[in-house]
């Protein structure tokens, strides 16, 4: 398992190899990819500048990535890239690698980390507008409720 | 202790950090963003809805009623909008 908080790009091929090591126990690898996204609403956007926490970052998603191994203790590697600084639409932003034996294990641990990467790690998007508008993104209620599902019954 | 600020706190109070004195009153979390209210008028500003911000205690996320308990850096800022 690893994190890396990073301006420059990734290849995410590179980094699939990267984690499977050429283990042949792994029979499931789940990639998820967020890209910048052009419009917002009825909006163009120009570009999108990540802020971040560094230290915190890092500790909160290795602390997800904990969370997620202790949940599926099936998980044979998960890696975590967060970019930060301007990026401008179809740019790359996040990548999160699961891998495991079956597919249900990496799909369900794939979800989980993204869920809590967009509640929880310390980040946050300025769009620049076609308008000339520069303006802090605000919080989904949807990504809150993401998180609900994985909830023990106790926590409720 | 050390104050950190991010996204539009930062730009609401004009600093990314700073060092300050603590009074011996301010016991949680709450008591902090109240008193942050009272340092001028950026702070005022920044703070003036203490509901809508998040703060981290040595980078790990806390709730308003949590005590400061000699936490050496106190992070301000928006719900987060990453991933």
């Amino acid at each position: 398992m690893s994190v890396s908080l990073q301006s420059d790009d990734f290849d995410i091929s590179a980094e699939l190899d990267a984690l499977v090591a050429g283990r042949t126990s792994i029979g499931a690898a789940v990639t998820f990819t967020g890209l910048t996204r052009d419009m917002v609403a009825d909006q163009r956007i120009m570009d999108m500048t990540l802020e971040h926490y560094p230290q915190m970052a890092q500790a909160e998603l290795e602390r997800i990535e904990a969370e997620a191994l202790t949940r599926w203790p099936l998980l044979e590697g998960t890696r975590i890239i967060h970019r930060f600084g301007t990026l401008v639409p179809g740019d790359r932003i996040v990548l999160v690698i699961t891998l495991s034996a079956h597919r249900q294990c990496a799909f369900e641990a794939a979800e989980f980390i993204m869920d809590f990467v967009k509640l929880r790690a310390p980040f946050w998007k300025k769009e620049r507008t076609a308008e000339g508008d520069n303006q802090w993104v605000d919080a989904k209620d949807a990504d809150k409720r993401a998180i609900e599902r994985w909830q023990t019954p106790n926590e409720q | 202790m050390k104050l950190v600020y991010f996204a539009w706190l930062r730009e609401h109070v004009g600093l990314n950090e700073e060092q300050i004195e603590l009074p011996e009153s301010i016991k949680t979390v709450a008591d902090l963003l109240n008193w942050q209210k009272s340092r001028g008028d950026a702070y005022e500003r920044a703070f003036s809805e203490p509901d809508t911000v998040r703060v981290a205690l040595d980078h790990f996320h806390s709730e308003h009623s949590d005590k400061l308990e000699g936490a050496e850096e106190v992070a301000f800022f928006p719900p987060m909008t990453g991933g």
